[in-house]
């Protein structure tokens, strides 16, 4: 029998293992994320939390173990269907991964083209995630012509613009000033707010002790017992 | 289809310097190839046109009398393949050799007896212009009573049929070198292009781009990189067409002969192979790129 945690998880890891040749770099994982969950993974660099978030939207696979993501078995998932999976996925990365020779529009735009949603409709989403971040001013702009905090306000909204179930933060405040974190993390909180599951890889302390959800420890490979902040 | 050429232009001119060296290499391989075959169609035509024109001369032996000779040309006209038989006198074949001659007319008019005799001039129908089919019925004439002797251009004709056939071979092979090589050249470029996008490919995956989304804007850019080069190439080869033609035009209407250029139906098939050969380019770089 189930029990409800696991009915409302969106995101299920079993005993999963990552291997680079002899290096372990996940240990015997297991871990639910229920839907609507703000889980902060924390631990040292090179502890495995962006080889457990990559994991999850298939840039590696798993060496042993299953992950099932809204009901679909990694394992299982034919090469073409990989980018249905990381439709349900905003994923918010430390080098922001901004197209540099597209605009600040079209970074954002291009989450939605993938999907082929109509121009008029991507235009008003556009906007609209824009405005929210407070960037709508900047969409002509190209990434280089950006602070660091400017950059990773465009990479939430290209996270968010396709309205997905899950975002996934990898370091997402580790190149930036304090002022510039809160504000990214500000707005992770909201989309939280908002219904997303928001997963955040950090080795930042700080940020985490002035949040709210579980956090889960990470050290060589394995994850520590989940504790609630 | 627009978002994808919108795509596929922008991503052009942002690699303007790698798509000008493809264009390039297309547009030269298709003068070279285009060339190549505009010169062997004009040359096929000269070959025809003359082939049209070859006669057998039917020599009669010195002492054929007036009823031997219509029973020859009785006989010449009963065989199949011939389309007309001419008398020329050994009379009107001296007239005719000394309007040739014009200024050495001299030499002729101190012979005291016409050296030449009476002959057919026998014109064959298109279907017997073959060299097997000419030397078959020069030996069926050959053996008619009264016929000394009978000249054709057998050896002419059969040396330039042996030249157009290795013409044509050396022609499809340098054809399918050039395309060859032009597929490689532009397969190479596309892969500089994919290689210097190679990380904002990889941002279009980690965003949920299909294969398909990330492909199809490359291979509207392969065919437009050969439908360029193509037209490029096709200008250029009419542009010397047109300069060369016109000089050659005079020698040659004086042959009943006239040099054209490619139908449309051959210049849009030359524009296709410009076209095939840009998707071709394309479509091995990207089968090897984006695998991953």
């Amino acid at each position: 029998m189930t029990s409800m945690a696991e009915k409302s998880a969106v995101i299920r890891m079993f005993h999963v293992h990552k291997r680079y040749g002899a290096k372990q770099a996940l240990v015997d994982a297991t871990l639910d994320i229920a839907k609507n969950e703000f889980l902060f993974i924390s631990g040292p660099s090179g502890a495995g939390k962006s080889t457990l978030l990559k994991l999850l939207y298939l840039a590696e696979p798993v060496s042993e173990g299953q992950i099932l993501v809204d009901g679909m078995n990694l394992s299982r998932i034919p090469h073409r269907r990989v980018s249905m999976l990381r439709r349900k996925f905003g994923i918010i990365f430390q080098d922001y991964k901004l197209i540099p020779t597209r605009t600040v529009y079209e970074n954002v735009a291009l989450v939605l083209e993938v999907r082929g949603m109509k121009r008029s409709l991507i235009e008003k989403k556009v906007k609209s995630v824009l405005r929210v971040v407070g960037m709508e001013d900047r969409r002509a702009a190209y990434p280089p012509s950006l602070s660091g905090g400017e950059q990773q306000r465009v990479a939430v909204a290209r996270a968010v613009a396709g309205d997905p179930k899950i975002i996934l933060a990898d370091e997402p405040t580790g190149s930036l000033d304090d002022e510039s974190a809160a504000t990214i993390f500000g707005l992770l909180n909201m989309f939280y707010n908002r219904g997303a599951t928001v997963v955040v890889a950090t080795h930042d302390k700080a940020l985490i002790e002035n949040a709210t959800g579980r956090v889960l420890q990470i050290r060589q490979g394995r994850l520590d017992t989940p504790s609630d902040i | 289809m627009i978002f994808y050429t919108r795509r596929a232009i922008k991503d052009i001119w942002e690699n303007r310097f790698l798509n000008i060296v493809t264009i390039v290499t297309i547009a030269l391989s298709v003068l070279i190839v285009s060339a190549f075959g505009l010169f062997f169609l004009n040359a096929q035509d000269m070959f025809n046109a003359w082939k049209k024109g070859v006669r057998i001369m039917v020599y009669l032996a010195p002492d054929t009398s007036e009823a031997q000779r219509l029973d020859t040309r009785y006989r010449l006209q009963t065989i199949a393949g011939i389309q007309s038989i001419r008398f020329i006198s050994k009379e009107d074949a001296l007239e005719l050799m000394k309007a040739r001659m014009q200024r050495q007319t001299s030499l002729l008019d101190n012979l005291r007896e016409n050296p030449l005799p009476d002959a057919f001039e026998v014109t064959l129908v298109t279907e017997s212009n073959s060299p097997e089919k000419i030397e078959f019925l020069a030996q069926r004439i050959e053996g008619l009573p009264s016929v000394s002797e009978v000249e054709y251009g057998q050896q002419w004709i059969d040396r330039f049929a042996n030249f157009f056939n290795l013409f044509k071979l050396v022609g499809y092979g340098m054809g399918a070198m050039f395309f060859m090589a032009t597929v490689f050249i532009a397969a190479n470029t596309i892969r500089l292009v994919l290689y210097s996008r190679r990380e904002e490919i990889h941002i279009m995956r980690l965003v949920g781009a299909t294969d398909n989304f990330i492909r199809f804007p490359f291979y509207l850019e392969g065919v437009i990189q050969g439908l360029s080069g193509g037209l490029i190439g096709l200008g250029m080869l009419f542009s010397a067409f047109s300069a060369i033609g016109s000089q050659f035009e005079q020698t040659l209407s004086a042959e009943m002969v006239a040099i054209r250029f490619f139908s449309m139906g051959t210049c849009a098939a030359i524009l296709g192979g410009g076209m095939l050969t840009g998707l071709l380019g394309c479509f091995f770089s990207l089968k090897q790129f984006v695998k991953e």
